[in-house]
């Protein structure tokens, strides 16, 4: 598949007063065309900080030290803020977290579309644009479109406005779409029909999404790949099926064994990964994931491991995948048991 | 809606009425009175002229006596000007007040609110911290300091502007800045750390993330939404400044109504106290009222029942 974005060793970090918070350490990865990536991790793992440094949409204190964004043949990380803005929106939009204050209470939901579309075409016609506008939200579905044109957020549900954002997102027919954690925040029914949502809207227009979640179960309802990062790098990268069939990183196998399914033998409890992510001040020499890993060995915590290919485009960050490494408590040696079902 | 207002102006009626009963009682519980003066006055002429004004009436009666003439608009007469009413007073008083009041509103208007924009937008930057330096000064320095400065350098080292009175357009340049001087100061403040505060909110992350540029991302999206906080403090500052300043009025010789409120209760003027405290209080009032009215066209969330 051509890839329509890719990222090269993104290095971004905070200048913070209490230092330098290394939130994203070299991650690498391509999106290609038509393609739904999954971006999964926990809280600081620097998913989100990833996706907004594609845009640049991060804080003032948030500098891109090094790596390369390349979406259409230039470099986003080097380009000019006229020409940021106009990929913003345009090529490339987004979706946030909290439907709730991702809107501007002020302004009523049709205008804030219409921006949207005016700022970008300004050839269009007021008229033309209303248009397109109460199209849009008939396609995610708001009804009476006609009525919630001039409706302001506060009189709409997580829900709707969040089909508000998509709407808005779409408005320009991008290239890619980025949705940081766009169902967090809502109720699982609602959360149901965004997905279902999404993945139309993928389908008819061929749009690209890189959809950010810690949540393993929609990323198996959406996603056509998986990248799993953790301490501000990529740990896991695989094909849908490989990450729930095949998974070849202990923190992957943790993030599994993590979710809770309905057919589960109710004797068997959820199993937290124990401890928490590292200090992204003094990011870990070795494997970040190694202090809190179970079968971590002692060049875990001195050295950090080269991604290593598994089968095609499925490629993860670990020692035990080493030739070299001990079968001996290895849930991924070659020969004997797998050390843990995490089934 | 309709309910809601009525319900306002009701209210409005019984704090004024509040707030006359406690002027009264506080006003003749100072020793002394209108006619007790430094020379001797003999006690006939002095009960006379308690008589003549009903003043040797029990409170309560002198009280409600007064509260009447409120009702048809009278603030009744003077008691150290003869031949003078306080409604002379405002009359007089009120519009120099207000024109001076008025200007420096628009002054501050205009100055505090592109300061505070370009020390937000420039957050951190020089710009930012000469404004803030600039205000921190604006908020310290009383009034009448600031005007002696001015007319020390203006008026009598340059000779650019006179040194009081305000016959000419060039009169009001000294007392403008110096009235307006702490409430520039402070709305600059208020709206660099107000808009400062909506800047970091998601919903301008979604304005730039539509590829607005940083002007119309701050004056489409976040300036409604930081105003609302200066627009609260207008309206006390409206009616602060339209009723006049005792001091720069004295300072610079303007024959507004804040030099009567000062004057006419050290000459314990019963009347004048009662009718410059009430109007500056329903002054207020209004103009509260007139910033919720504000409120509810700004912001749609905010309606009134």
């Amino acid at each position: 598949m051509e890839p329509i974005l890719t990222i090269e060793n993104l290095k971004t970090s905070f200048m913070t007063s209490n230092g330098e918070v290394q939130a994203v350490r070299g991650v690498s990865f391509t999106v290609g065309k038509g393609e739904i990536v999954g971006l999964v991790g926990e809280s600081g793992s620097g998913k989100s900080v990833t996706s907004m440094s594609i845009l640049r949409l991060l804080a003032d204190t948030a500098r891109i030290k090094e790596g390369k964004i390349l979406f259409e043949g230039e470099d986003l990380a080097k380009c000019s803020k006229a020409q940021m803005r106009k990929i913003r929106g345009g090529k490339i939009s987004m979706i946030f977290q909290d439907p709730m204050s991702s809107l501007n209470p002020l302004i009523p939901v049709g205008k804030q579309v219409a921006e949207m579309i005016r700022e970008h075409h300004p050839e269009k016609s007021g008229e033309e644009i209303r248009k397109e506008v109460l199209e849009l939200f008939a396609r995610v579905r708001i009804p009476e479109p006609e009525k919630r044109y001039k409706s302001f957020p506060h009189e709409f549900s997580g829900g709707m406005r969040q089909r508000v954002m998509i709407a808005m997102a779409l408005a320009n027919r991008p290239e890619l779409l980025i949705a940081d954690e766009p169902t967090t925040a809502l109720d699982v029914t609602i959360q149901d029909q965004i997905l279902k949502q999404l993945r139309e809207l993928e389908k008819q227009f061929g749009t690209s999404i890189i959809f950010i979640t810690h949540d393993l179960g929609v990323v198996a309802e959406l996603c056509d790949r998986v990248i799993v990062l953790y301490g501000g790098l990529v740990m896991e990268e695989a094909p849908i099926d490989d990450i729930f069939e095949n998974p070849k990183h202990p923190y992957t196998l943790g993030l599994l064994a993590s979710i809770p399914s309905v057919d589960q033998d109710k004797s068997r409890r959820l199993q937290p990964i124990p401890g928490s992510p590292p200090d992204m001040t003094k990011p870990p020499e070795g494997c970040p994931f190694a202090p809190r890993c179970k079968y971590a060995r002692v060049i875990c915590g001195r050295e950090l491991p080269e991604m290593t290919e598994i089968s095609q485009g499925h490629r993860s960050r670990c020692w035990l995948l080493d030739p070299e490494a001990p079968a001996e408590n290895n849930p991924f040696a070659e020969t004997g048991e797998r050390g843990e079902s995490h089934e | 809606m309709v309910r809601y207002f009525a319900k306002r102006i009701g209210i409005m009626i019984i704090a004024l009425f509040m707030i006359a009963l406690v002027t009264f009682v506080i006003m003749h519980s100072i020793p002394g009175g209108p006619f007790t003066s430094d020379r001797k006055t003999s006690p006939e002429v002095e009960a006379a002229l308690n008589a003549k004004f009903n003043l040797d009436a029990p409170l309560p009666e002198q009280f409600f006596d007064y509260v009447g003439g409120l009702l048809h608009g009278d603030f009744g007469p003077s008691y150290k000007y003869p031949g003078k009413t306080v409604n002379d007073f405002i009359y007089n008083g009120f519009p120099v007040s207000a024109k001076l009041g008025g200007i420096t509103i628009l002054f501050v208007l205009l100055a505090a609110i592109p300061m505070g924009v370009v020390a937000a937008v420039k957050n951190g930057k020089w710009v930012d911290m000469a404004v803030m330096a600039l205000a921190t000064i604006g908020v310290t320095i009383p009034s009448f300091i600031i005007a002696s400065l001015l007319i020390y350098l203006f008026s009598y080292r340059l000779n650019w502007l006179p040194t009081y009175g305000i016959d000419t357009w060039k009169g009001y340049i000294l007392p403008v800045v110096a009235l307006g001087g702490y409430s520039i100061s402070y709305m600059a403040r208020l709206m660099r750390s107000s808009l400062l505060e909506v800047m970091g909110q998601d919903y301008i992350r979604t304005a730039r993330a539509k590829g607005l540029s940083e002007v119309k991302v701050v004056f489409r999206h976040a300036m409604r939404n930081a105003l609302i906080p200066v627009i609260t403090v207008l309206g006390p500052t409206i009616a602060n400044l339209m009723t006049g300043s005792f001091v720069i009025e004295k300072i610079f010789a303007i024959p507004g109504l804040g030099g009567y409120l000062v004057n006419s209760v050290t000459q314990r003027d019963y009347t004048t106290i009662m009718g410059v405290t009430i109007f500056y209080a329903t002054f207020l009032m209004v103009m509260i009222f007139v910033v919720d009215i504000f409120y509810c066209l700004i912001d749609p969330r905010i309606k009134y029942e």
